[in-house]
């Protein structure tokens, strides 16, 4: 069965007709070629291709494209308003914080996602003080907050450093 | 050969070169490349370990809307080559493991094709299977040789002689499980046959490794075959040569010309066909005076191979060289099961055949009553043993040196289960590795003037990750004696000169060496003001210092492990690494290198474990849910360094291979700490609570 969707990926409208069983994945990646969001596991297993739906990150590959009619999506290659580089591209550039590059763009957008979670008081499971009024990124947290994005071949430490330098650096602005 | 580079960009931290493109998502890998009117393909896999496919029932598969058409090895064409039965695909009714493809369907959409192939129905006669590793087994056999060409067995001095009057000995039994490679990239084929022309854009770590076996696979000339892989997205070993599902895609490709034909393997559809490491036994028997001096090394191994091929892991290769005994002897041991066929993962061999040593150093180091470090620096060899050559550098005492003081070894109690920090007991461990230089033959280089002061230079290299971009970039800009800015590297693709594969660590030491030539020669004929368009070729040089040398790198590891008393929960806060790899090409990508091996290590050590049910003859645990490797939340403090070591000798770089060194010998660093932090000595990965518990 086949139905028409209208959805907004990277601030571009787009119309197509999916089956549908396709995954908000396929669709962006088959459908429009929109390869930021990458398929890792097709089962919510590795982060690979998360997105930001509505600014959260969620795992694209466990969403049907017709439920998300009218949504705006952001990709790792959306990040930047001006088409550049955001800061945390950058920093992960600089802190070398991936090596193969396939699970980068969905830690990226992870990264972005939890930062937001995180400056919205948002507790995590290493969290001392669920009361707290605000979030201190410490390693501990950032290390929690991104384990549902693997990464095989370990670039874990400079993940931590690199997102950690961009969530300093926003808290100092 | 005796060029030590001091140039100006090799040793730098340079950041990758395709940075932009790879945070972006815009690095194009296989299954990205864009194509007109694409196939989707998904497999039909065997639902038995053994026996034969007796009747295949397509016709509900063919009659959904959008399925091309069902290939089994009823129809599907005769390959002209079908010597590798790994890559014999769909050539017979014969079925060798559970999970092998027994059929595939082609769709126009992905959602079609999956659903068709569930429509198949496949009746077998199924025969009884055999897939259990043990180290009883009557059939157990000696291989010809092993994997890289190593010796099956080796034996010199009278080991059992040394054994029965040495002053302390040990004879323990390790075991490493299954694992499997798991690259994030899933195996992917996008294949385009046109009018006898075969473009396959391929996730491997060797294009014309692909090309040559597609090529005699199907009986085509090499030149009408391209394979093309700027990208890759992981491999550890796994895509470093072809397997089936590459294979398949191209009988599809053929069967259908004009069309694109595209599959990638679901994560479960890794656990069956694209290889994995052998699970090993290894007993270890060691004899040493009063001095704590190794008298006698002995180190016999039991692994599995594949009835259809044979994969012999080389898992005692280190213990040839590693320390000094006058009496040592290794032996392995296959077991040819009803399973996919075992293949490299980061360093094959090496990886655990040295996780067993180095818990077997560790214990006999106890026995003796000293120092880890100490037990290991009185049985530092002055020459590599096997060969009787001198080493061309060998500076692993100074990286355990260097590592006991980066880490705090100093003062450390060896007793175990001393310290704790509430239920938290806390130990630390220390272990050793080596990795050998390895050199591929094929690989030649061009260089070619682009006007204004720029050169393009042409490698059929790939980079799966490891910073190949940008080392060679940085090699190639010493090379030529020009900045960064101005070479335009090019790799990747079988239309640019042949390279080795990106396997046993080899890439920079065959692929710079061969830059090196080129450029060398480059500047010999055209000079340092070439004109435009002037190229050369070349093959990479002979090294006559392989004939005088034994080359290695060298590696330190210290773990602190910290384990809950009550749940044997297992924490690694802290790891240090120090290694001994010659000239480090880039500071940045290498420091990486070293830390993805090092905590994949961490994984192997407390993780890993593919899980086969002998009644059906599968991994079970075949996904991320199940199979688990490092998150974030596992890895703590990584710490590496390197120590400064010139080496003439071993190429022109100076450089010795990283890609792998960073796993050997970080299992038994943290088996060690474990063991130093509980008392209880672990002797089969993974180290998992249960274990601890008993």
């Amino acid at each position: 069965m086949e139905q028409e969707i209208t959805i907004k990926v990277d601030g571009t409208g787009h119309r197509l007709t999916v089956d549908t069983r396709t995954t908000l994945l396929d669709a962006l990646r088959e459908r429009l070629g929109i390869t930021s969001p990458k398929k890792g596991c097709d089962h919510g297993q590795c982060g690979a291709c998360t997105i930001l739906l509505a600014g959260r990150r969620i795992n694209s590959c466990l969403a049907l494209a017709v439920a998300f009619e009218d949504e705006e999506i952001v990709t790792a290659e959306g990040l930047a308003e001006d088409g550049g580089l955001h800061p945390m591209h950058r920093s992960f550039i600089e802190h070398d914080a991936f090596q193969c590059g396939y699970c980068t763009p969905g830690q990226i957008v992870s990264a972005v996602g939890m930062l937001e979670e995180a400056s919205s008081g948002w507790p995590s499971s290493v969290t001392a003080d669920l009361d707290a009024d605000e979030i201190v990124l410490a390693d501990e947290e950032i290390r929690e907050r991104m384990s549902g994005n693997l990464c095989r071949c370990a670039a874990y430490v400079n993940i931590v450093s690199a997102i950690s330098e961009t969530a300093g650096g926003e808290a100092r602005r | 050969m005796s060029i030590t580079t001091t140039g100006r960009a090799i040793g730098r931290a340079v950041d990758r070169i395709e940075g932009p493109q790879k945070v972006t998502g815009t690095a194009r890998y296989a299954y990205e490349h864009e194509t007109e009117y694409p196939l989707y393909l998904y497999p039909v896999q065997s639902e038995i370990a053994r026996g034969r496919v007796a009747r295949i029932d397509a016709r509900s598969a063919e009659a959904l809307p959008g399925v091309v058409i069902v290939i089994t090895h009823e129809n599907a064409p005769q390959l002209a080559d079908t010597h590798d039965k790994e890559l014999a695909v769909l050539q017979s009714d014969e079925v060798a493991f559970r999970g092998q493809y027994v059929g595939a369907v082609v769709a126009e959409s992905f959602e079609v094709a999956r659903h068709a192939a569930r429509l198949v129905s496949v009746v077998y006669d199924e025969e009884s299977h055999d897939v259990g590793l043990r180290a009883d087994r009557v059939d157990l056999y000696a291989p010809d040789q092993l994997n890289a060409g190593f010796e099956t067995d080796t034996a010199e001095g009278d080991v059992d002689g040394a054994l029965s009057s040495a002053a302390v000995t040990l004879d323990e039994t390790y075991t490493t499980p299954m694992e499997h490679n798991n690259p994030m990239e899933p195996h992917t084929t996008v294949a385009v046959w046109d009018e006898g022309d075969l473009t396959l854009y391929d996730s491997t770590q060797g294009v014309h490794t692909v090309r040559r076996t597609v090529a005699r696979i199907f009986g085509l000339e090499r030149d009408r075959v391209r394979v093309v892989a700027p990208h890759v997205g992981g491999g550890f070993g796994s895509k470093g040569l072809p397997h089936a599902n590459t294979i398949l895609t191209t009988l599809a490709a053929q069967m259908i010309e004009g069309r694109p034909i595209k599959f990638a393997l679901t994560r479960q559809q890794m656990f069956s066909g694209v290889g994995y490491r052998t699970p090993t036994i290894q007993r270890i028997r060691l004899g040493a005076d009063e001095e704590g001096r190794l008298t006698a090394i002995s180190h016999d191994v039991i692994e599995l191979s594949a009835k259809i091929k044979e994969f012999a892991e080389q898992t005692a290769s280190a213990t040839r060289t590693m320390y000094a005994t006058e009496n040592r002897r290794t032996t392995h041991r296959l077991a040819a099961l009803d399973l996919p066929v075992p293949s490299w993962m980061r360093a094959p061999g090496e990886a655990p055949g040295m996780y067993a040593l180095e818990v077997a150093m560790d214990e006999m180091a106890e026995r003796c009553d000293l120092d880890p470090i100490e037990f290991r620096t009185r049985n530092e060899p002055e020459v590599d043993a096997e060969t009787g050559l001198p080493y061309s550098s060998r500076n692993l005492i100074a990286c355990l040196r260097e590592g006991a003081e980066r880490f705090g070894w100093e003062g450390r109690d060896p007793t175990p289960r001393a310290r704790r920090d509430g239920r938290w007991l806390i130990g630390t461990g220390v272990a050793a590795a080596m990795y050998p230089v390895y050199r591929m033959p094929g690989t030649r280089a061009r260089v070619r003037s682009l006007g204004e002061g720029r050169y393009a230079v042409e490698i059929g290299a790939v980079d799966i990750g490891t910073g190949t971009w940008t080392a060679l970039t940085q090699i190639a800009a010493d090379a030529l004696g020009v900045g960064i800015g101005a070479i335009e590297l090019r790799i990747g693709d079988t239309n640019l000169p042949s390279a080795s594969v990106a396997g046993g660590s080899s890439g920079i030491t065959v692929w710079g060496s061969t830059i090196f030539e080129a450029a060398r020669l480059f500047r010999e004929r055209h000079g340092e003001d070439p004109s435009e368009g002037d190229t050369v070729e070349a093959g990479t040089p002979d090294n006559p210092e392989t004939e005088n040398y034994s080359m290695s790198a060298f590696g330190a590891y210290f773990a602190e492990a910290r384990v809950d008393e009550d749940t044997g929960e297992v924490r690694v806060p802290r790891m240090t690494g120090v290694f001994a790899v010659g000239q480090v090409i880039n500071a940045q990508t290498a420091r990486s290198q070293f830390i993805g091996g090092m905590t994949m290590g961490l994984g192997m050590a407390l993780h890993e474990e593919s899980l086969v049910d002998e009644r059906f003859g599968h991994v079970v645990n075949h996904d991320f849910a199940e199979y688990h490797i490092p998150t974030n939340a596992d890895v703590g403090e990584i710490d590496v360094a390197w120590i400064d070591e010139e080496d003439p000798h071993v190429n022109p770089m100076g450089s010795k291979g990283i890609g792998e060194i960073g796993i050997v010998g970080s299992p038994a660093a943290v088996a060690n700490a474990v063991y130093h932090a509980t008392g209880v000595r672990v002797r089969d990965l993974p180290i998992t609570p249960d274990k601890l518990l008993r």
